[in-house]
């Protein structure tokens, strides 16, 4: 009796951090249920309950776990530290967010824990099965969170939208996994490289349909042109700390799963995926970057140029290799500051019955609020590409592992796309700097410690990566390498 | 050596001008003070490199070098040879007598622009520091962001469309030069080691390729006609400050990349696109020098003959002979003085009058005499008077140039004419003539405008009375390039150091 129990113990030691947030997730319900007075536990709760699970993610052993289904690698545990970081970040600006808004939800916690679960799972999925579980459980959370305003009609639109979206790629998703299983007999990916090599399946018109329909349904979920559409209406629509998220934790979960089937799944079909890969990064970054110039909203704005990082992004991905790998890796780390960075900015510039989200609210903002104006000025140029910002290092990683590769004129093409988003960017910089105020007088900025610290980590990651990343790239190879 | 000199002088004004950024914002003059105290302490800190510095050899002198990215094989390499020692002078006594310049010039944002210019100086010096090709493209790159601001933020009417035209300009250019090094990695024995990758036989082909990468980003920055249209909007808009850092550092940096890179590295494809480039150069000096003639605004005219001038420089550059060589880097000091001495003294005379149209002005010389006799100073060294420094080094380059292509010589020979007629009628259409309304009783330059000025004074008549002060530092430096172009042991060892026997 004992030894069993003892054994179940050691078998679910690898998904512990997984079972604890669950049980904060149910935690959470449960306050916010029984204590409605103490409302304001649930964020700390949430980031004490995401910092914990983050220490246990970056201290655990790399194992694998039932059967081969679950895997804690180098690979799983940067993903998971990108997910858990974002959540983390978001929580903690949640409540200047939430007062701001004029609505107190408790379930929103509780969502984004069972949300940032799915990610989890998805980062370390090995199976095809957990695989889905993981991403359906990422995104019914977030459909519900995307609904947060249930009065607001545009947020309702980008619900619907997203939900509907969503589906349909799960199905396309669905349909390419099962001709995997039907054709290999399995629905462990890395069993299923081998029956491929073994079967000599590479040529098979199945399993390129199968390719086909995996690779729609993921570009679906990391926002790769042509199946963009979705993206930038459901982020304008979706409460900003939403799409913060977003843009962020559940894109990172998307390149978590995109690399682990490509890359240890069908890594005989690099031919195939490699160049289709290069042409999608191209368009992405084309559409991301050239439908930006022409918007007026700021959200918006960044809705677009998350859509174009996705496609820097993809550069390592389609080199196929470890550096290539280890770039997007690297790559999204860095996004995550700097993306996070820019979000943080706008929850900041609104105030009760203004939501401030033109390019215009950005007008004279550096007489205004210097300090503010002066970090979103570091963040935008990150996103540029300039260094001595992290966002320079992390993409000429990814050019130089996407040239060594065998792609040069993709690289010469995200290099053209590169300098168009400059206009972009430093169109806010212009008005921030360059303009002067349309309405004079100063509005009061709920700045809380949370959204402080955010600030602080967020500067620190961009310029620290920026300068010296050294050390934090090597860290990202030896984990990659480790498994 | 133990001392790590060029770090120190490269991140002495960025961490001086984040300092800058703890003083409460009340306190201008504080502010102000700390500024020029922290470009002057940096003038000093070069005081050493040219007592140090070992002019009998070609090697790179006061280097560092540690571990930077090492996954990405990325070093953090510095050292100066007697090229890059000349620029560091240049680059430290201009930013100096920028901020003196802006003393009174900016009001709004003050904190902010001293701030910018400190973070400036700090990059510019990195990028000649630089032996690795990446840490010199992240100070090439990193200076675009305080320049975009200095434009930008406290520039002239027409600053924004200026400021982003510049910005996007290079950053296409240095973008494609990024892929040119990604390129080079590749095929270059996997090193971003710019002395190592020198030297290497690369295929004809692929030193084409980086040959054109490559002059994207540094013929931008130059700027060579055709493609030094950014250059008129950014000159003009900018604060007097950055007109002066524009013209007298940032563009030689054009013509630095191409002397530090192009030339070494590709010296197959340098000399087979020599007869190009020497014919741009030659359309930039006569191109520049008759729209000049055709400006009604004061800067822009400067601007414009920056284009001239510039031409010779990339002239000499490329007649790839030891005279035109030494003459092109000797211009581009002058040219950094004089430019940014007339920069300087339009601005000056701008914060009096508000004007920048040429038609507003006239018989300033009696309104302003001392003014004037500065201005005349400028003018003629400008225009390339025996006795100013301009003269020594458009002589060396049209004796290098004809030593090349003899018709380059002779056609950028007409630019001095050109150079002579537009700078003189700009003097005679400010200074003489009967006085404006307008220009009568201009405040006279005070103590702070004339110490601003006088340096470049004493540096123009020294140039042009001993020019072998500067030589000397290049002779073994540009005769070790050359080599490098050449291939050892061919053309160009034979000659003798150009101008050795000058008083």
């Amino acid at each position: 009796m004992i030894q069993t129990a003892a054994v179940t113990w050691t078998a679910l030691e690898p998904i512990l951090p997984e079972l604890l947030l669950i049980g904060i997730g149910v935690l959470l319900i449960g306050c916010d249920l029984f204590i409605p007075r103490q409302r304001q536990v649930l964020p700390w709760l949430t980031v004490v309950g995401c910092i914990t699970a983050l220490i246990m993610v970056l201290g655990a052993r790399p194992v694998t776990a039932f059967a081969g289904m679950f895997l804690a690698d180098g690979y799983a545990m940067v993903f998971k530290a990108i997910c858990l970081a974002a959540v983390i970040m978001t929580s903690l600006i949640s409540e200047p967010f939430w007062q701001t808004v004029g609505t107190r939800q408790g379930e929103y916690y509780s969502l984004l824990i069972c949300s940032l679960v799915g990610m989890l799972l998805m980062a370390s999925a090995n199976d095809l099965m957990v695989l889905y579980l993981g991403l359906e459980l990422m995104a019914l959370p977030l459909y519900a969170l995307v609904g947060l305003h249930k009065r607001d009609q545009r947020t309702s639109e980008a619900a619907v939208k997203y939900f509907l979206m969503g589906a349909f790629a799960s199905a396309l998703l669905l349909f390419g996994m099962s001709l995997l299983y039907g054709l290999t007999g399995t629905t462990e990916i890395s069993r299923i490289a081998k029956m491929i090599a073994a079967m000599q399946l590479a040529a098979n018109p199945a399993l390129l349909a199968a390719l086909g329909l995996l690779l729609a349904g993921l570009c679906f979920k990391v926002a790769v042109a042509p199946f963009h559409l979705w993206t930038p209406d459901v982020y304008e629509g979706a409460p900003t700390l939403v799409t913060a998220l977003m843009s962020i934790g559940p894109k990172a979960a998307g390149f978590a799963i995109f690399g682990r089937v490509l890359f240890y799944g069908l890594p005989t079909l690099q031919s195939h995926w490699g160049p289709i890969l290069a042409v999608l990064a191209l368009l992405t970054m084309a559409v991301g970057n050239i439908t930006a110039l022409c918007q007026h909203s700021l959200k918006r704005m960044l809705a677009y140029s998350s859509i174009a990082h996705a496609g820097y992004a993809l550069l390592g991905l389609l080199a196929g290799t470890e550096e290539g790998l280890a770039a997007t890796l690297a790559y999204l780390v860095i996004y995550l500051f700097m993306n996070l960075g820019a979000f943080a900015v706008l929850i900041l510039l609104a105030t009760p019955g203004q939501c401030r989200e033109s390019l215009d609210d950005c007008r004279g903002l550096a007489t205004k609020h210097p300090v503010v104006a002066a970090l979103m000025l570091i963040f935008l140029f990150s996103l540029t590409g300039i260094p001595p910002t992290g966002g320079f290092i992390g993409k000429f990683y990814l050019l130089k592992a996407a040239f060594a590769a065998g792609y040069p004129l993709t690289v010469v093409g995200a290099v053209i796309f590169s300098a168009i988003s400059a206009f972009f960017y430093l169109r806010v910089v212009r008005l921030m700097y360059m303009c002067e105020a349309d309405a004079p007088g100063l509005w009061q900025m709920n700045v809380t410690h949370g959204m402080r610290a955010v600030l602080g980590v967020c500067l620190a990651g961009v310029l620290g990566l920026g300068v010296f990343p050294g050390s934090f790239f090597g860290w990202i190879v030896a984990a990659l390498a480790g498994n | 050596m133990s001392m790590p000199l060029l770090s120190i002088l490269i991140f002495f004004p960025i961490l001086g001008g984040l300092s800058l950024l703890c003083v409460p914002r009340q306190q201008i003059a504080t502010i102000r003070t700390m500024a020029l105290l922290i470009s002057l302490i940096e003038l000093l800190l070069t005081l050493p490199l040219v007592l140090l510095f070992d002019k009998s050899t070609h090697v790179m002198q006061f280097t560092e070098h540690h571990a930077w990215i090492p996954v990405l094989r990325i070093n953090y390499s510095l050292g100066i040879d007697g090229i890059s020692i000349l620029f560091l002078l240049l680059t430290a006594l201009i930013v100096v007598l920028s901020v003196l310049v802006s003393w009174k010039a900016i009001t709004d944002k003050i904190q902010e622009f001293f701030t910018a210019m400190l973070l400036l100086e700090g990059a510019m010096i990195g990028v000649f520091c630089a032996t690795d090709f990446i840490l010199f493209y992240v100070f090439w790159e990193a200076m675009l962001i305080p320049m975009f601001l200095i434009i930008g933020i406290w520039g002239g009417p027409n600053r924004i469309y200026a400021t982003i035209k510049f910005f996007l300009y290079t950053l296409l250019g240095s973008l494609l030069m990024l892929v040119g090094i990604i390129l080079l990695y590749q095929f270059g024995g996997r090193t971003f080691d710019i002395l190592k990758l020198a030297g290497q036989a690369y295929s004809l082909k692929l030193q084409l390729v980086l040959f054109w990468a490559f002059f994207a980003a540094f013929a931008v920055k130059v700027p060579m006609w055709p493609v030094h249209t950014w250059l008129p909007d950014a000159h003009t808009e900018a604060p007097a400050a950055g007109s002066v850092i524009l013209a007298a550092v940032l563009i030689k940096m054009g013509a630095y990349g191409f002397l530090r890179f192009s030339l070494p590295i590709l010296p197959d494809a340098t000399q087979l696109m020599t007869t190009p480039m020497l014919v741009l150069s030659v359309i930039a000096i006569v191109y520049g020098a008759i729209i000049c003639l055709a400006q009604t605004d004061l800067k822009r005219l400067i601007a414009y003959s920056s284009v001239s001038h510039m031409g010779f420089v990339t002239l000499g550059l490329f007649a790839l002979n030891q005279r035109g060589l030494e003459g092109s880097i000797l211009q581009m000091i002058n040219h950094g003085l004089v430019t940014g001495a007339l920069f300087l003294a339009v601005g000056m005379i701008y914060e009096r009058t508000h004007t920048r149209e040429i038609a507003a002005y006239g018989g300033l010389a009696s309104t302003m005499p001392v003014f004037a006799g500065f201005f005349l100073l400028f003018t003629l060294a400008a225009v390339g008077l025996p006795g100013t420094n301009g003269f020594i080094g458009e002589f060396l380059i049209l004796l290098g140039g004809f030593e090349s292509q003899p018709w380059s010589a002779v056609i950028a020979a007409s630019g001095l004419i050109l150079g002579a007629w537009y700078m003189l009628w700009l003097f005679q259409r400010i200074f003489f003539n009967e006085v404006k309304t307008g220009m009568q009783g201009l405040a006279p330059l005070d103590l702070r405008e004339i110490l601003t000025l006088a340096p470049m004074v004493i540096l123009i008549l020294w140039i042009g009375l001993y020019p072998n002060g500067l030589l000397s530092f290049l002779h073994v430096s540009v005769a070790h390039l050359l080599d490098q172009v050449h291939g050892v042991g061919l053309a160009g060892v034979a000659l003798p150091p150009a101008l050795a026997q000058l008083p």
